[in-house]
Protein backbone atom coordinates (compact mmCIF):
# COMPACT_ATOMS: atom_id res chain seq x y z
CA UNK A 1 0.00 0.00 0.00
CA UNK A 2 1.26 3.48 -0.82
CA UNK A 3 2.19 5.27 2.38
CA UNK A 4 3.18 8.59 0.84
CA UNK A 5 1.01 10.76 -1.36
CA UNK A 6 2.15 11.57 -4.86
CA UNK A 7 3.98 14.72 -3.79
CA UNK A 8 4.85 15.87 -7.29
CA UNK A 9 1.24 15.99 -8.36
CA UNK A 10 0.12 17.98 -5.32
CA UNK A 11 2.90 20.53 -5.26
CA UNK A 12 2.27 24.00 -6.69
CA UNK A 13 3.22 24.65 -10.31
CA UNK A 14 6.51 26.28 -11.16
CA UNK A 15 6.21 30.08 -10.87
CA UNK A 16 7.88 30.65 -14.21
CA UNK A 17 5.86 28.20 -16.25
CA UNK A 18 2.33 28.30 -14.86
CA UNK A 19 -0.32 30.57 -13.41
CA UNK A 20 -0.49 31.28 -9.67
CA UNK A 21 -2.89 28.95 -7.90
CA UNK A 22 -6.10 30.56 -6.62
CA UNK A 23 -6.25 28.11 -3.72
CA UNK A 24 -3.25 26.38 -2.27
CA UNK A 25 -3.35 23.97 0.68
CA UNK A 26 0.03 23.20 2.24
CA UNK A 27 0.71 20.33 4.62
CA UNK A 28 -2.69 20.57 6.35
CA UNK A 29 -3.22 18.56 9.53
CA UNK A 30 -6.39 18.27 11.61
CA UNK A 31 -7.35 15.93 14.46
CA UNK A 32 -10.56 15.49 16.43
CA UNK A 33 -9.58 13.97 19.75
CA UNK A 34 -7.14 11.16 18.92
CA UNK A 35 -8.49 10.73 15.40
CA UNK A 36 -6.31 12.28 12.70
CA UNK A 37 -8.67 13.35 9.92
CA UNK A 38 -6.26 15.34 7.75
CA UNK A 39 -2.69 14.06 7.65
CA UNK A 40 -0.61 16.49 5.65
CA UNK A 41 -2.84 17.46 2.72
CA UNK A 42 -1.18 19.32 -0.18
CA UNK A 43 -3.31 20.66 -3.00
CA UNK A 44 -3.64 23.57 -5.39
CA UNK A 45 -6.36 24.84 -7.72
CA UNK A 46 -5.70 27.15 -10.67
CA UNK A 47 -7.90 30.03 -11.82
CA UNK A 48 -11.10 28.86 -13.51
CA UNK A 49 -10.27 25.21 -12.86
CA UNK A 50 -12.60 22.66 -11.28
CA UNK A 51 -10.83 20.29 -8.92
CA UNK A 52 -12.74 17.25 -7.70
CA UNK A 53 -11.66 15.79 -4.37
CA UNK A 54 -12.72 12.16 -4.67
CA UNK A 55 -12.69 9.66 -1.86
CA UNK A 56 -14.71 7.35 0.35
CA UNK A 57 -16.99 8.61 3.13
CA UNK A 58 -15.10 9.59 6.26
CA UNK A 59 -11.74 10.21 4.54
CA UNK A 60 -11.71 13.91 5.46
CA UNK A 61 -13.02 15.53 2.25
CA UNK A 62 -15.68 17.71 3.87
CA UNK A 63 -13.29 18.70 6.67
CA UNK A 64 -10.79 19.80 4.00
CA UNK A 65 -13.48 21.87 2.27
CA UNK A 66 -14.47 23.57 5.55
CA UNK A 67 -10.83 24.54 6.09
CA UNK A 68 -10.68 26.13 2.63
CA UNK A 69 -13.48 28.58 3.54
CA UNK A 70 -12.23 29.13 7.09
CA UNK A 71 -15.04 27.33 8.92
CA UNK A 72 -12.43 25.17 10.68
CA UNK A 73 -8.94 26.01 11.88
CA UNK A 74 -6.13 23.57 11.11
CA UNK A 75 -3.83 22.12 13.77
CA UNK A 76 -0.92 22.66 11.40
CA UNK A 77 -0.35 23.78 7.84
CA UNK A 78 -1.66 26.64 5.76
CA UNK A 79 -4.36 27.57 3.26
CA UNK A 80 -3.54 30.35 0.82
CA UNK A 81 -6.40 31.88 -1.15
CA UNK A 82 -5.48 34.38 -3.82
CA UNK A 83 -2.14 34.93 -2.17
CA UNK A 84 -3.56 35.52 1.31
CA UNK A 85 -2.92 33.14 4.19
CA UNK A 86 -6.41 32.26 5.47
CA UNK A 87 -5.34 31.27 8.98
CA UNK A 88 -3.76 34.69 9.57
CA UNK A 89 -6.72 36.84 8.49
CA UNK A 90 -8.68 38.80 11.10
CA UNK A 91 -12.48 38.53 11.28
CA UNK A 92 -13.03 41.50 8.95
CA UNK A 93 -10.58 40.25 6.31
CA UNK A 94 -12.05 36.75 6.51
CA UNK A 95 -15.53 38.17 5.98
CA UNK A 96 -14.36 40.07 2.89
CA UNK A 97 -12.75 36.94 1.51
CA UNK A 98 -15.80 34.76 2.19
CA UNK A 99 -17.95 37.13 0.16
CA UNK A 100 -15.99 35.93 -2.86
CA UNK A 101 -16.90 32.31 -2.08
CA UNK A 102 -20.10 30.38 -2.70
CA UNK A 103 -20.64 27.08 -0.96
CA UNK A 104 -23.15 24.27 -1.52
CA UNK A 105 -23.49 22.13 1.60
CA UNK A 106 -24.08 18.40 1.63
CA UNK A 107 -27.61 18.65 3.07
CA UNK A 108 -28.24 21.94 1.20
CA UNK A 109 -28.34 23.78 4.59
CA UNK A 110 -31.26 25.98 3.54
CA UNK A 111 -32.67 28.20 6.28
CA UNK A 112 -35.96 26.49 7.05
CA UNK A 113 -37.43 29.59 8.70
CA UNK A 114 -37.26 31.36 5.32
CA UNK A 115 -38.82 30.82 1.93
CA UNK A 116 -36.78 29.66 -1.07
CA UNK A 117 -36.65 33.25 -2.35
CA UNK A 118 -35.55 34.62 1.03
CA UNK A 119 -32.79 31.99 1.17
CA UNK A 120 -31.40 33.01 -2.21
CA UNK A 121 -31.95 36.72 -1.54
CA UNK A 122 -30.32 36.76 1.91
CA UNK A 123 -26.71 37.38 0.76
CA UNK A 124 -27.95 40.02 -1.71
CA UNK A 125 -29.92 41.76 1.01
CA UNK A 126 -27.13 41.56 3.59
CA UNK A 127 -24.14 42.44 1.43
CA UNK A 128 -25.57 44.51 -1.40
CA UNK A 129 -28.38 46.17 0.54
CA UNK A 130 -30.93 45.13 -2.09
CA UNK A 131 -34.64 45.18 -1.34
CA UNK A 132 -38.07 45.27 -2.95
CA UNK A 133 -38.47 44.55 -6.66
CA UNK A 134 -34.75 44.73 -7.37
CA UNK A 135 -34.11 41.94 -4.85
CA UNK A 136 -37.07 39.87 -6.04
CA UNK A 137 -35.99 40.17 -9.70
CA UNK A 138 -32.38 39.16 -9.09
CA UNK A 139 -33.48 36.29 -6.82
CA UNK A 140 -35.77 35.02 -9.55
CA UNK A 141 -32.94 35.32 -12.10
CA UNK A 142 -30.64 33.22 -9.90
CA UNK A 143 -33.38 30.63 -9.44
CA UNK A 144 -33.98 30.51 -13.20
CA UNK A 145 -30.23 29.90 -13.70
CA UNK A 146 -30.63 26.62 -11.79
CA UNK A 147 -33.88 25.75 -13.57
CA UNK A 148 -36.26 26.76 -10.80
CA UNK A 149 -38.72 29.46 -11.72
CA UNK A 150 -41.79 30.42 -9.70
CA UNK A 151 -40.87 28.57 -6.51
CA UNK A 152 -39.55 31.47 -4.45
CA UNK A 153 -42.65 31.52 -2.24
CA UNK A 154 -42.22 27.88 -1.15
CA UNK A 155 -40.56 26.77 2.09
CA UNK A 156 -37.60 24.35 1.98
CA UNK A 157 -39.82 21.74 3.67
CA UNK A 158 -42.19 21.90 0.66
CA UNK A 159 -39.62 21.04 -2.02
CA UNK A 160 -37.77 17.82 -3.00
CA UNK A 161 -34.14 16.94 -2.22
CA UNK A 162 -33.03 17.72 -5.76
CA UNK A 163 -34.78 21.09 -5.68
CA UNK A 164 -33.11 21.88 -2.36
CA UNK A 165 -29.68 21.27 -3.92
CA UNK A 166 -30.63 23.57 -6.80
CA UNK A 167 -31.76 26.29 -4.38
CA UNK A 168 -28.48 25.86 -2.49
CA UNK A 169 -26.67 26.31 -5.82
CA UNK A 170 -28.69 29.43 -6.61
CA UNK A 171 -27.84 30.81 -3.16
CA UNK A 172 -24.14 29.98 -3.65
CA UNK A 173 -23.98 31.95 -6.92
CA UNK A 174 -26.08 34.85 -5.63
CA UNK A 175 -23.08 37.15 -5.13
CA UNK A 176 -21.36 36.03 -8.38
CA UNK A 177 -18.52 34.35 -6.47
CA UNK A 178 -15.01 33.78 -7.83
CA UNK A 179 -14.75 30.45 -6.02
CA UNK A 180 -17.50 27.84 -5.56
CA UNK A 181 -17.20 24.91 -3.16
CA UNK A 182 -19.51 21.91 -3.51
CA UNK A 183 -19.79 19.40 -0.65
CA UNK A 184 -21.19 16.11 -1.99
CA UNK A 185 -23.59 17.79 -4.43
CA UNK A 186 -25.18 14.53 -5.65
CA UNK A 187 -25.39 12.62 -2.37
CA UNK A 188 -28.87 11.38 -1.53
CA UNK A 189 -30.25 12.01 -5.01
CA UNK A 190 -31.61 9.46 -7.49
CA UNK A 191 -29.40 8.86 -10.57
CA UNK A 192 -31.51 11.08 -12.85
CA UNK A 193 -31.51 13.98 -10.42
CA UNK A 194 -27.79 13.43 -9.73
CA UNK A 195 -27.13 13.66 -13.46
CA UNK A 196 -29.11 16.90 -13.67
CA UNK A 197 -27.11 18.39 -10.80
CA UNK A 198 -23.83 17.33 -12.47
CA UNK A 199 -24.95 19.00 -15.70
CA UNK A 200 -25.99 22.08 -13.77
CA UNK A 201 -22.58 22.32 -12.08
CA UNK A 202 -20.87 22.04 -15.47
CA UNK A 203 -23.19 24.64 -17.02
CA UNK A 204 -22.67 27.05 -14.14
CA UNK A 205 -18.91 26.64 -14.43
CA UNK A 206 -19.15 27.78 -18.04
CA UNK A 207 -21.55 30.63 -17.23
CA UNK A 208 -19.91 32.11 -14.15
CA UNK A 209 -16.34 30.95 -14.86
CA UNK A 210 -15.59 30.40 -11.18
CA UNK A 211 -12.76 28.35 -9.71
CA UNK A 212 -14.40 25.32 -8.09
CA UNK A 213 -13.70 22.49 -5.69
CA UNK A 214 -16.18 19.60 -5.78
CA UNK A 215 -15.99 17.07 -2.96
CA UNK A 216 -17.64 13.76 -3.81
CA UNK A 217 -17.46 9.99 -3.45
CA UNK A 218 -19.31 9.58 -6.76
CA UNK A 219 -16.90 8.51 -9.56
CA UNK A 220 -19.34 9.47 -12.29
CA UNK A 221 -19.87 12.93 -10.82
CA UNK A 222 -16.10 13.37 -10.50
CA UNK A 223 -15.52 12.39 -14.13
CA UNK A 224 -18.31 14.63 -15.40
CA UNK A 225 -17.61 17.79 -13.38
CA UNK A 226 -13.84 17.83 -12.80
CA UNK A 227 -10.97 19.22 -14.87
CA UNK A 228 -8.62 17.55 -12.42
CA UNK A 229 -9.29 14.86 -9.81
CA UNK A 230 -7.53 14.49 -6.44
CA UNK A 231 -8.04 11.11 -4.82
CA UNK A 232 -8.15 11.38 -1.05
CA UNK A 233 -7.69 8.42 1.24
CA UNK A 234 -7.15 8.21 4.97
CA UNK A 235 -6.57 11.96 5.39
CA UNK A 236 -4.09 12.30 2.50
CA UNK A 237 -4.16 13.12 -1.18
CA UNK A 238 -2.92 10.00 -2.92
CA UNK A 239 -2.90 11.30 -6.48
CA UNK A 240 -3.93 14.33 -8.54
CA UNK A 241 -4.61 14.02 -12.25
CA UNK A 242 -7.22 13.30 -14.88
CA UNK A 243 -9.56 10.31 -14.76
CA UNK A 244 -7.17 8.54 -17.15
CA UNK A 245 -4.26 9.19 -14.77
CA UNK A 246 -6.34 7.62 -11.98
CA UNK A 247 -7.20 4.59 -14.12
CA UNK A 248 -3.56 3.94 -14.95
CA UNK A 249 -2.17 4.62 -11.49
CA UNK A 250 -0.17 1.98 -9.60
CA UNK A 251 -1.30 3.42 -6.28
CA UNK A 252 -3.23 0.69 -4.43
CA UNK A 253 -5.80 3.00 -2.83
CA UNK A 254 -6.49 4.59 -6.22
CA UNK A 255 -6.75 1.22 -8.01
CA UNK A 256 -9.11 -0.16 -5.37
CA UNK A 257 -11.31 2.91 -5.47
CA UNK A 258 -11.55 2.85 -9.26
CA UNK A 259 -12.19 -0.90 -9.33
CA UNK A 260 -14.66 -1.19 -6.49
CA UNK A 261 -15.94 2.30 -6.02
CA UNK A 262 -14.43 2.59 -2.56
CA UNK A 263 -10.99 2.69 -0.98
CA UNK A 264 -9.38 -0.01 1.15
CA UNK A 265 -10.51 -0.16 4.77
CA UNK A 266 -9.05 2.46 7.07
CA UNK A 267 -6.76 1.64 9.97
CA UNK A 268 -7.70 0.61 13.47
CA UNK A 269 -9.07 4.10 14.29
CA UNK A 270 -12.22 3.28 12.29
CA UNK A 271 -13.91 4.92 9.32
CA UNK A 272 -15.53 3.78 6.10
CA UNK A 273 -14.41 0.60 4.41
CA UNK A 274 -15.76 -2.54 2.75
CA UNK A 275 -18.49 -4.52 4.48
CA UNK A 276 -17.30 -7.62 6.31
CA UNK A 277 -19.30 -10.55 4.79
CA UNK A 278 -18.98 -12.49 8.06
CA UNK A 279 -21.50 -10.22 9.75
CA UNK A 280 -24.24 -11.87 7.65
CA UNK A 281 -23.30 -15.40 8.66
CA UNK B 1 -18.38 -19.87 51.27
CA UNK B 2 -16.68 -16.48 51.42
CA UNK B 3 -17.36 -14.17 48.54
CA UNK B 4 -13.87 -13.01 47.57
CA UNK B 5 -15.09 -10.63 44.81
CA UNK B 6 -16.61 -8.08 47.20
CA UNK B 7 -14.26 -5.82 49.14
CA UNK B 8 -16.00 -3.03 51.13
CA UNK B 9 -12.97 -0.72 51.00
CA UNK B 10 -12.73 -0.98 47.23
CA UNK B 11 -16.48 -0.47 46.81
CA UNK B 12 -16.37 2.72 48.92
CA UNK B 13 -13.32 3.94 46.98
CA UNK B 14 -15.17 3.19 43.73
CA UNK B 15 -18.30 5.08 44.84
CA UNK B 16 -16.11 7.96 46.10
CA UNK B 17 -14.21 8.15 42.83
CA UNK B 18 -17.50 8.06 40.90
CA UNK B 19 -18.92 10.85 43.07
CA UNK B 20 -15.85 13.05 42.72
CA UNK B 21 -15.71 12.26 39.02
CA UNK B 22 -19.34 13.35 38.63
CA UNK B 23 -18.77 16.53 40.66
CA UNK B 24 -15.67 17.27 38.55
CA UNK B 25 -17.54 16.73 35.29
CA UNK B 26 -20.44 18.94 36.44
CA UNK B 27 -17.97 21.65 37.52
CA UNK B 28 -16.21 21.53 34.13
CA UNK B 29 -19.60 21.64 32.35
CA UNK B 30 -20.72 24.66 34.39
CA UNK B 31 -17.43 26.54 33.81
CA UNK B 32 -17.55 25.70 30.08
CA UNK B 33 -21.19 26.79 29.79
CA UNK B 34 -20.63 30.04 31.68
CA UNK B 35 -17.40 30.73 29.77
CA UNK B 36 -19.06 30.19 26.40
CA UNK B 37 -22.08 32.27 27.46
CA UNK B 38 -19.72 35.07 28.58
CA UNK B 39 -17.95 35.13 25.21
CA UNK B 40 -21.33 35.02 23.46
CA UNK B 41 -22.59 37.96 25.54
CA UNK B 42 -19.46 39.98 24.78
CA UNK B 43 -19.68 39.31 21.03
CA UNK B 44 -23.42 40.10 21.09
CA UNK B 45 -22.70 43.41 22.84
CA UNK B 46 -20.11 44.24 20.17
CA UNK B 47 -22.65 43.50 17.44
CA UNK B 48 -25.06 46.04 19.01
CA UNK B 49 -23.31 48.57 16.75
CA UNK B 50 -25.40 47.08 13.94
CA UNK B 51 -28.65 47.13 15.92
CA UNK B 52 -30.32 49.49 13.45
CA UNK B 53 -29.72 47.07 10.58
CA UNK B 54 -31.01 44.19 12.69
CA UNK B 55 -34.18 46.01 13.82
CA UNK B 56 -36.58 43.80 11.78
CA UNK B 57 -34.98 40.70 13.31
CA UNK B 58 -35.33 42.15 16.82
CA UNK B 59 -39.01 42.97 16.19
CA UNK B 60 -39.65 39.44 14.92
CA UNK B 61 -38.00 37.95 18.00
CA UNK B 62 -39.91 40.37 20.28
CA UNK B 63 -43.13 39.01 18.75
CA UNK B 64 -42.06 35.41 19.30
CA UNK B 65 -40.63 35.91 22.80
CA UNK B 66 -43.10 38.49 24.06
CA UNK B 67 -46.43 38.41 22.27
CA UNK B 68 -46.56 34.63 21.88
CA UNK B 69 -45.75 34.14 25.58
CA UNK B 70 -48.61 36.38 26.66
CA UNK B 71 -51.33 33.67 26.99
CA UNK B 72 -49.04 31.65 29.30
CA UNK B 73 -48.22 34.75 31.34
CA UNK B 74 -51.92 35.70 31.62
CA UNK B 75 -52.93 32.30 33.00
CA UNK B 76 -49.93 32.07 35.35
CA UNK B 77 -50.30 35.54 36.78
CA UNK B 78 -54.09 35.62 37.24
CA UNK B 79 -54.01 32.36 39.20
CA UNK B 80 -50.87 33.36 41.09
CA UNK B 81 -52.64 36.53 42.26
CA UNK B 82 -55.77 34.60 43.17
CA UNK B 83 -53.83 31.97 45.16
CA UNK B 84 -51.77 34.66 46.90
CA UNK B 85 -55.00 36.36 48.02
CA UNK B 86 -56.45 33.11 49.41
CA UNK B 87 -53.20 32.11 51.13
CA UNK B 88 -52.51 35.58 52.52
CA UNK B 89 -56.05 35.83 53.90
CA UNK B 90 -55.69 32.40 55.53
CA UNK B 91 -52.22 33.14 57.01
CA UNK B 92 -53.05 36.64 58.27
CA UNK B 93 -56.66 36.29 59.44
CA UNK B 94 -55.91 35.96 63.18
CA UNK B 95 -53.18 38.59 63.39
CA UNK B 96 -53.41 41.28 60.73
CA UNK B 97 -56.30 43.58 59.73
CA UNK B 98 -57.86 42.91 56.32
CA UNK B 99 -56.67 46.21 54.93
CA UNK B 100 -53.14 44.81 54.78
CA UNK B 101 -54.16 42.09 52.32
CA UNK B 102 -53.85 44.56 49.43
CA UNK B 103 -50.38 45.51 50.69
CA UNK B 104 -49.28 41.87 50.96
CA UNK B 105 -50.49 41.00 47.47
CA UNK B 106 -49.12 44.10 45.81
CA UNK B 107 -45.67 43.82 47.49
CA UNK B 108 -45.23 40.08 46.92
CA UNK B 109 -46.39 40.27 43.31
CA UNK B 110 -44.43 43.33 42.24
CA UNK B 111 -41.16 42.50 44.01
CA UNK B 112 -41.05 38.74 43.74
CA UNK B 113 -43.84 36.70 42.16
CA UNK B 114 -44.36 38.80 39.03
CA UNK B 115 -40.76 38.87 37.79
CA UNK B 116 -39.72 35.42 39.01
CA UNK B 117 -42.76 33.41 37.92
CA UNK B 118 -42.89 35.23 34.59
CA UNK B 119 -39.20 34.49 34.05
CA UNK B 120 -39.61 30.83 34.98
CA UNK B 121 -42.60 30.15 32.70
CA UNK B 122 -41.27 32.27 29.84
CA UNK B 123 -37.79 30.85 30.42
CA UNK B 124 -39.03 27.29 30.06
CA UNK B 125 -40.82 28.13 26.85
CA UNK B 126 -38.35 30.53 25.25
CA UNK B 127 -34.94 29.12 26.21
CA UNK B 128 -35.96 25.62 25.05
CA UNK B 129 -37.34 27.04 21.82
CA UNK B 130 -34.19 29.10 21.12
CA UNK B 131 -31.88 26.18 21.95
CA UNK B 132 -33.85 23.75 19.78
CA UNK B 133 -33.99 26.18 16.85
CA UNK B 134 -30.31 27.16 16.93
CA UNK B 135 -29.32 23.57 17.75
CA UNK B 136 -31.14 22.29 14.68
CA UNK B 137 -29.50 25.03 12.62
CA UNK B 138 -26.12 23.95 13.98
CA UNK B 139 -26.50 20.22 13.25
CA UNK B 140 -27.96 20.82 9.77
CA UNK B 141 -25.04 23.15 8.88
CA UNK B 142 -27.31 26.20 8.55
CA UNK B 143 -25.03 28.16 10.90
CA UNK B 144 -21.96 27.09 8.89
CA UNK B 145 -23.83 28.21 5.76
CA UNK B 146 -24.44 31.61 7.35
CA UNK B 147 -20.75 31.90 8.26
CA UNK B 148 -19.79 30.82 4.74
CA UNK B 149 -22.00 33.62 3.36
CA UNK B 150 -20.05 36.11 5.51
CA UNK B 151 -23.13 36.75 7.66
CA UNK B 152 -22.20 36.81 11.34
CA UNK B 153 -24.50 34.34 13.19
CA UNK B 154 -23.99 36.31 16.41
CA UNK B 155 -25.31 39.49 14.78
CA UNK B 156 -28.05 37.71 12.84
CA UNK B 157 -29.24 35.10 15.36
CA UNK B 158 -28.01 35.77 18.89
CA UNK B 159 -28.06 39.54 19.33
CA UNK B 160 -31.71 40.01 18.17
CA UNK B 161 -32.88 37.28 20.58
CA UNK B 162 -30.99 38.80 23.52
CA UNK B 163 -32.19 42.35 22.82
CA UNK B 164 -35.79 41.16 22.35
CA UNK B 165 -35.74 39.18 25.60
CA UNK B 166 -34.17 42.08 27.53
CA UNK B 167 -37.01 44.36 26.36
CA UNK B 168 -39.90 41.88 26.47
CA UNK B 169 -39.34 40.33 29.91
CA UNK B 170 -39.97 43.66 31.73
CA UNK B 171 -43.00 44.27 29.46
CA UNK B 172 -44.39 40.81 30.24
CA UNK B 173 -43.68 41.41 33.93
CA UNK B 174 -45.76 44.62 33.85
CA UNK B 175 -48.65 42.58 32.38
CA UNK B 176 -48.06 39.86 34.97
CA UNK B 177 -48.04 42.37 37.86
CA UNK B 178 -51.29 44.00 36.72
CA UNK B 179 -53.03 40.67 36.09
CA UNK B 180 -51.83 39.06 39.33
CA UNK B 181 -52.97 42.04 41.39
CA UNK B 182 -56.22 41.93 39.41
CA UNK B 183 -56.61 38.22 40.22
CA UNK B 184 -55.98 38.91 43.91
CA UNK B 185 -58.36 41.87 43.83
CA UNK B 186 -61.11 39.76 42.27
CA UNK B 187 -60.77 36.90 44.77
CA UNK B 188 -60.53 39.30 47.73
CA UNK B 189 -63.68 41.04 46.57
CA UNK B 190 -65.64 37.97 45.52
CA UNK B 191 -64.87 35.48 48.26
CA UNK B 192 -62.85 37.04 51.07
CA UNK B 193 -65.23 39.83 51.98
CA UNK B 194 -62.75 42.64 51.29
CA UNK B 195 -64.19 45.62 49.47
CA UNK B 196 -62.41 47.21 46.49
CA UNK B 197 -61.90 50.38 48.50
CA UNK B 198 -60.19 48.55 51.37
CA UNK B 199 -58.01 46.54 48.98
CA UNK B 200 -56.85 49.66 47.12
CA UNK B 201 -56.28 51.57 50.36
CA UNK B 202 -54.04 48.72 51.53
CA UNK B 203 -52.07 48.88 48.30
CA UNK B 204 -51.62 52.64 48.60
CA UNK B 205 -50.50 52.58 52.25
CA UNK B 206 -47.01 51.20 51.62
CA UNK B 207 -46.64 52.03 47.95
CA UNK B 208 -43.09 52.91 46.93
CA UNK B 209 -42.08 53.22 43.24
CA UNK B 210 -38.72 51.49 43.88
CA UNK B 211 -40.58 48.18 44.45
CA UNK B 212 -41.80 48.28 40.87
CA UNK B 213 -38.42 49.47 39.59
CA UNK B 214 -36.63 46.67 41.46
CA UNK B 215 -39.02 44.05 40.04
CA UNK B 216 -38.51 45.33 36.51
CA UNK B 217 -34.74 45.40 36.91
CA UNK B 218 -34.94 41.75 37.94
CA UNK B 219 -37.03 40.99 34.86
CA UNK B 220 -34.44 42.72 32.65
CA UNK B 221 -31.65 40.51 34.02
CA UNK B 222 -33.82 37.38 33.75
CA UNK B 223 -34.49 38.23 30.10
CA UNK B 224 -30.74 38.26 29.49
CA UNK B 225 -30.28 34.92 31.30
CA UNK B 226 -33.08 33.18 29.37
CA UNK B 227 -31.94 34.28 25.92
CA UNK B 228 -28.24 33.85 26.58
CA UNK B 229 -28.63 30.32 27.96
CA UNK B 230 -30.90 29.36 25.05
CA UNK B 231 -28.44 30.71 22.46
CA UNK B 232 -25.41 29.25 24.23
CA UNK B 233 -26.90 25.75 24.48
CA UNK B 234 -28.15 25.91 20.88
CA UNK B 235 -24.88 27.05 19.34
CA UNK B 236 -22.93 24.37 21.23
CA UNK B 237 -25.19 21.54 20.05
CA UNK B 238 -23.42 18.42 18.85
CA UNK B 239 -24.87 15.38 17.10
CA UNK B 240 -28.36 15.02 15.70
CA UNK B 241 -31.82 14.90 17.26
CA UNK B 242 -30.45 13.65 20.59
CA UNK B 243 -28.05 16.60 20.71
CA UNK B 244 -30.88 19.06 20.00
CA UNK B 245 -33.00 17.51 22.79
CA UNK B 246 -30.07 17.69 25.20
CA UNK B 247 -29.44 21.33 24.26
CA UNK B 248 -33.08 22.26 24.95
CA UNK B 249 -32.97 20.50 28.33
CA UNK B 250 -29.65 22.15 29.22
CA UNK B 251 -31.03 25.57 28.28
CA UNK B 252 -34.13 25.18 30.49
CA UNK B 253 -32.22 23.78 33.47
CA UNK B 254 -29.43 26.38 33.38
CA UNK B 255 -31.79 29.30 32.84
CA UNK B 256 -34.15 28.21 35.66
CA UNK B 257 -31.26 27.65 38.10
CA UNK B 258 -29.66 30.98 37.17
CA UNK B 259 -33.02 32.79 37.52
CA UNK B 260 -33.43 31.46 41.08
CA UNK B 261 -29.81 32.13 42.07
CA UNK B 262 -29.91 35.50 40.30
CA UNK B 263 -33.12 36.38 42.16
CA UNK B 264 -31.34 36.00 45.49
CA UNK B 265 -28.31 37.98 44.31
CA UNK B 266 -30.53 40.76 42.93
CA UNK B 267 -32.68 40.79 46.07
CA UNK B 268 -29.57 41.45 48.16
CA UNK B 269 -28.11 43.89 45.66
CA UNK B 270 -31.27 45.91 45.03
CA UNK B 271 -33.23 45.81 48.25
CA UNK B 272 -30.41 45.69 50.80
CA UNK B 273 -27.58 47.64 49.15
CA UNK B 274 -28.96 49.96 46.43
CA UNK B 275 -32.47 50.70 47.82
CA UNK B 276 -31.54 49.83 51.42
CA UNK B 277 -31.59 52.24 54.30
Amino acid sequence: MTERPDRGATERPDRDTAAEPVIEVRDLWKSFGDQEVLRGVNLFVLDGETLVVLGPSGCGKSVLLKHVIGLMKPDRGSIVVEGRELTKLDAHELKDLRMRFGMVFQGAALFDSMTVGENVGLPLKEHRGMKGDELADLTETKLRMVGLAGVSHLRPSEISGGMKKRVALARAIALDPDIILYDEPTTGLDPIMAEQINELIRTLQRKVNATSIVVTHDLHSAKFTGDKIALMHNGRIELVGTMDDLRHSDNEAVRTFIARGHAPALGSKGGAGPIDPEVFE
Amino acid sequence: MRNSSFTPGLAIAHVGAGLFGTIGRVAIDVVTEVGFAGILLWRSLLSLRKLGRSAPLVIEQARRIGVESLPLVIITSVFTGAVTAVQAAYQLKEFVPKIYLGTAIYKSVVIELGPVLTALVVGGRVSASIAAELGTMRVTEQIDAMDAMAIDPIRYLTMPRIVAALVMLPVLTVFADILAIGGGFFVANASLDISPKVFIEGMKMFFVPRDILGGLMKAFVFGGIISLMGCSAGLRTLGGAVGVGAAATRAVVTSCVLILVGDYVLAVLLFRIIFGE
